[in-house]
């Protein structure tokens, strides 16, 4: 079971089906052969990859009459040298026809009102195959529907006991909440906790059914699939960059998302998304969204029009600018990189300040300096599902990285790799680990010592259940290992970094993941959004103030004006909010913020899900980001930036290169960023590309990013067609100051919850209230 | 939870007959109800832990067989056979004695603890129909009077 693998390396059979020959890897399943040929073998219970179950008997054929005397299921019959199939017999025909009567004989066919109508296999195999009458004319057994939890809800009637919940639940997943209580007609799938399911509450099971059994409490009974737009984009929670395909559907304030999943296994994901992304869209409906424009009249924040808070703001920066004020700018590792490379340059070259930051989760720039010269050896999300040997040290993936998790996860299951779990706790993924070395909390770093040779290191990481002595023949495993991927967690930084690099170095095809928490982290880290480091991680001229550096200036009244994108500096950069009452504060947020409470103009942005740009995930694989739709009132970041710069009198086309390259200045005579237009018209016209005719237009930019930005020249095709591409480390920054000192705050996020966004969706708030009542609950018994 | 030593005996012994732990829950389940009379919260939690299962695991397993009960029954439990061949012979009308004699339907207990009735399946004793099983012992070629006898046995004990 599980490791039935791809067939490397076996011989080829040679098969007939339907007279047809057909040539696929002995050992192959037959159902999967036939497949690949172009032959339809209708199916319910099984699922690739998951294990085989032979439950539904609809994939039946015959197989080498008459030698075989029954008809066999493709779904479980490995081919074999010589085998003769018949699929489409009238035999076969009448045998799926019966196994839809009996399907449909106790099923409700409440398809009108049923979520999974118009997208059910059940409809369609009855469409397909099925008989157009039934025989059944007893009364049908109803049971009601029940919640198992805030995010489950089961229905038993539609239940054809495929298994398939079941299976994903205990295989993909590891949590094994699912079960089947009784047997025969009676048989129910089961939560584990009774009446409800205490459980990761991802969903997997909902979207697996093939019917609509297993609904989820976001979408039931809310619409229909046709009644939505499909639009394929990336999640915007954690830094692992799963695709998510929105169901969205107009509204009277312009859209709302009605669904999440990733039903196409497009992408780095396959059909997995954790709870975040296949629910926690959910903030972007809210109802306290921002819509109009706010301006502080009088001490209080008043609605206006988009004109006269954009002039505000605009007169007000270049009032400060002219007085030779401060400026601090901070921006959002959720904002995409057109955002960020857009931020950064109107800072440096509008603003002309340095003083430009954002929440740091991990040490890219220690990451990119240690990988300098070796580009190969950053390892992608999709290597986490496919190398051969894996190292976790520090974290917990799965809850801070729950698709790493998950390829890890089915890495060990089907395909065998091997994993090493080094951490202070033990975490989940220490079931599938092949070793587990647990270390005294905070000791990360001495482990990447002693991996890169240090031996006195031992002694500090040394613990009761992983001595010395194994701590050497575990680095020996390590070191032997082939394709090794290691992943590290935000503990390691600065030396740490080198040292797991210079160990990753010295292992033969070894790769390495730096983990950060939120979605766009390594990609505005990319984009420079630092006071001393610009896009690529070059150095700064002059360096910048922090955000710790920003917070003192304000307190001793020395910011003259703060520009806040997608960031709550008050509510967890550590800004006391009095210390800003002489510093003129912007705001670009979806919500009025503890900051944006105190700002002095607030202006609504888009979430990421109704804004157009690139992510890059946090193992550096590049995504389209695509809009879904437009909520009334708001405008996405990178437009307000724009609109920002356009009132301070600048010339947009100097920020966003967009026209046809008319003024032919090429940018001698007037600054770094002038002649912009005209030397991405140059390009456009050398890649076949338009010129862009919009300054809103985040691609103009991106034709910056990749002509400018190191490691960003990536297939475009790709890209556009919605794949993942490679981003590299390559030419970047070589030697960065080793003791530059990085202050991180990471999310330290639970699968339940979101870093700074988490708080506004409600599915996170009320799975994290279920759980705590059941605790108190049980501290009570 | 505390088995007897009689029980630990068998299930240490039983571990070493299969190749994975949790093929022995299904004997377990059955020793472990013998003894305590049903399977109790205490039983699955138990063999959960022992066998490295899911409480959920356990329940699945055991809600499969009808044998398993998770509620306690009465001392003697009392299995009419209804299935073909004792039907034929009077099946039927031991099972409706039984149950007005003993004033409890199918699956039921006297208030006392002492009886509890069962309608059963096919026992395997076709030959001797009608046929019951107490506990684990058969009593065959029943009519009303042998059944009354039998039962009055089992009250005297
Ligand atoms: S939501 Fe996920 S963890 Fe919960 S029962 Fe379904 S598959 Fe299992
Ligand atoms: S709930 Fe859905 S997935 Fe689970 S067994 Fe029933 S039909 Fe299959
Ligand atoms: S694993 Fe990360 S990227 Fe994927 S759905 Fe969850 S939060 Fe989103
Ligand atoms: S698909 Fe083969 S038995 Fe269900
Ligand atoms: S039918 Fe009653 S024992 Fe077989």
């Amino acid at each position: 079971m599980g490791t039935r693998g791809f067939g490397f390396g076996m011989a080829d059979a040679n098969i007939t089906v339907d007279g047809k020959k057909i040539t696929a890897p002995a050992g192959s399943l037959l159902i999967d052969a036939c497949k690949n040929a172009g032959i339809e073998i209708p199916s319910f219970c099984y699922y690739p990859n998951l294990s085989l179950q032979g439950a539904c008997r609809m994939c039946v054929v015959r197989v080498d009459a008459p030698k075989m005397p029954k008809l066999q299921t493709a779904c479980t019959t490995t081919i074999s040298d010589g085998m003769v199939v018949t699929t489409d017999s009238e035999e076969v025909k009448q045998s799926r026809k019966a196994v839809v009567e009996i399907l449909l004989g106790n099923h409700p066919l409440d398809c009108p009102v049923c979520d999974a109508g118009g997208q059910c296999e059940l409809q369609d195999m009855t469409f397909t195959y099925g008989a157009s009458e039934s025989r059944y004319v007893e009364p049908k057994n109803h049971k009601q529907e029940q919640q198992w939890s805030p995010v489950v809800f089961f229905d038993s009637p539609r239940c054809i006991l495929c298994y398939r919940c079941v299976r994903v639940c205990n295989e993909a997943m590891d949590v094994a909440a699912l079960g089947v209580e009784n047997r025969g007609v009676s048989s129910l799938i089961v939560p584990n906790g009774g009446d409800h399911l205490d459980c990761e509450e991802c969903g997997m099971c909902i979207d697996i059914c093939p019917v609509g059994a297993l609904t989820s409490g976001s979408y039931r009974y809310k619409t229909r699939p046709w009644e939505m737009n499909h639009v394929s984009t990336i999640c915007t929670h954690c830094g692992d960059g799963c695709k998510t395909t929105l169901g969205v559907r107009s509204s009277e304030a312009g859209m709302e998302i009605l669904r999440g999943d990733n039903r196409d296994k497009s992408g780095i994901n396959d059909d997995f998304l954790c709870i975040k992304g296949r629910y926690a869209f959910d903030f972007a409906n809210r109802e306290d969204r921002l819509r109009q424009p706010l301006v502080r009249k009088n001490g209080v924040l008043t609605a206006v029009t988009w004109e006269e808070a954009v002039t505000a703001v605009g007169d007000k920066f270049a009032e400060v600018k002219q007085s030779g004020g401060v400026f601090g700018v901070i921006g959002s590792p959720r904002s995409t990189n057109e955002e960020a490379y857009l931020l950064q340059k109107f800072a440096r070259s509008t603003l002309g300040t340095n003083n430009i930051d954002h929440q740091r989760t991990a040490d890219f720039p220690a990451f990119v300096s240690a990988l300098a010269g070796k580009p190969e050896m950053a390892g992608s999300m999709r290597d986490a599902y496919m190398v051969p040997a894996i190292l976790l040290l520090g974290g917990d993936a799965t809850d801070e990285h729950p698709l790493l998790a998950y390829q890890v996860r089915n890495n060990v299951r089907l395909h065998s790799a091997k994993l090493y779990v080094v951490n202070s706790q033990e975490i989940k993924l220490k079931r599938q680990a092949a070793e587990f070395a647990q270390i005294p909390a905070g000791t990360e770093s001495g482990v990447a010592a002693f991996l890169a040779g240090d031996d006195s290191a031992v002694a500090a990481i040394a613990t009761a259940i992983t001595s010395a002595d194994a701590w050497r023949a575990l680095r020996e495993t390590l070191r032997s290992a082939q394709n090794l991927l290691i992943a590290f967690s935000s503990d390691l930084q600065g030396d740490g970094i080198a040292n797991i690099a210079k160990f990753a170095g010295s292992v033969s095809g070894a790769k390495v993941i730096c983990l950060a928490d939120y979605a766009n982290s390594r990609g505005v880290a990319d984009m420079g959004l630092y006071p001393d480091l610009l896009p690529g991680y070059a150095s700064a001229a002059k360096a910048g103030l922090d955000l710790a550096g920003m917070s003192a200036a304000a307190q001793q009244g020395k910011l003259g004006a703060l520009l806040v994108v997608g960031a709550n500096p008050v509510y967890d950069l550590g800004f006391a909010a009095d210390s800003l009452n002489n510093t003129f504060v912007v705001v670009q947020d979806m919500f009025l913020t503890e900051t944006a409470a105190i700002a002095d103009v607030v202006l609504p942005s888009a979430s990421a899900y109704e804004t157009s740009g690139t992510f890059t995930n946090t193992s550096g694989d590049l995504q389209l980001v695509k809009k879904a739709g437009d909520l009334h009132g708001t405008k996405p970041d990178f437009e307000i930036i724009v609109r920002i710069a356009s009132a301070m009198g600048v010339d947009v086309s100097t920020l966003v290169p967009l026209g046809a390259g008319t003024t032919a200045d090429m940018g001698q005579s007037r600054g770094a960023q002038s002649g912009e237009a005209d030397r991405s018209a140059v390009y456009l016209q050398k890649q076949g590309l338009e010129a862009r005719v919009s300054p809103f237009d985040a691609a103009a930019l991106f034709d910056e990013i990749q002509r400018l930005v190191p490691g960003y020249d990536v297939s475009r095709m790709n890209l556009m067609a919605g794949n993942d591409v490679r981003t590299t480390t390559a030419g970047k920054a070589a030697a960065l100051p080793a003791s530059r000192g990085e202050s991180l705050r990471p999310a330290h996020d639970t699968l339940f919850s979101s870093g700074s966004l988490g708080r506004y969706s409600r599915v996170l708030n009320s799975v994290a209230e279920n759980r705590d009542s059941k605790l108190v609950e049980v501290a009570a018994d | 939870m505390r088995f007897s030593d009689a029980f630990e005996a068998r299930f240490t012994e039983m571990l070493t007959h299969y190749p994975t732990k949790r093929s022995v829950l299904v004997p377990t389940l059955l020793f472990a109800q013998d003894e305590v009379g049903y399977v109790s919260e205490d039983v699955i939690a138990e063999l959960a832990t022992r066998l490295e299962l899911t409480t959920l695991d356990v329940r699945n397993v055991m809600s499969y067989y009808s044998m398993l009960v998770t509620k306690p029954r009465g001392k003697y439990n009392v299995q009419v056979c209804t299935n073909i061949a004792c039907t034929l012979k009077g099946g039927d009308e031991l099972l409706s004695h039984c149950a007005k004699r003993l004033g409890i339907g199918h699956k039921g207990t006297t208030a006392d603890g002492q009886f509890s009735l069962e309608e059963v399946e096919c026992i395997g004793a076709c030959s001797w129909a009608p046929a019951i099983q107490v506990n684990y012992d058969f009593h065959e070629n029943l009519d009303v009077p042998k059944m009354d006898a039998v039962l009055d046995g089992y009250a005297k004990k």
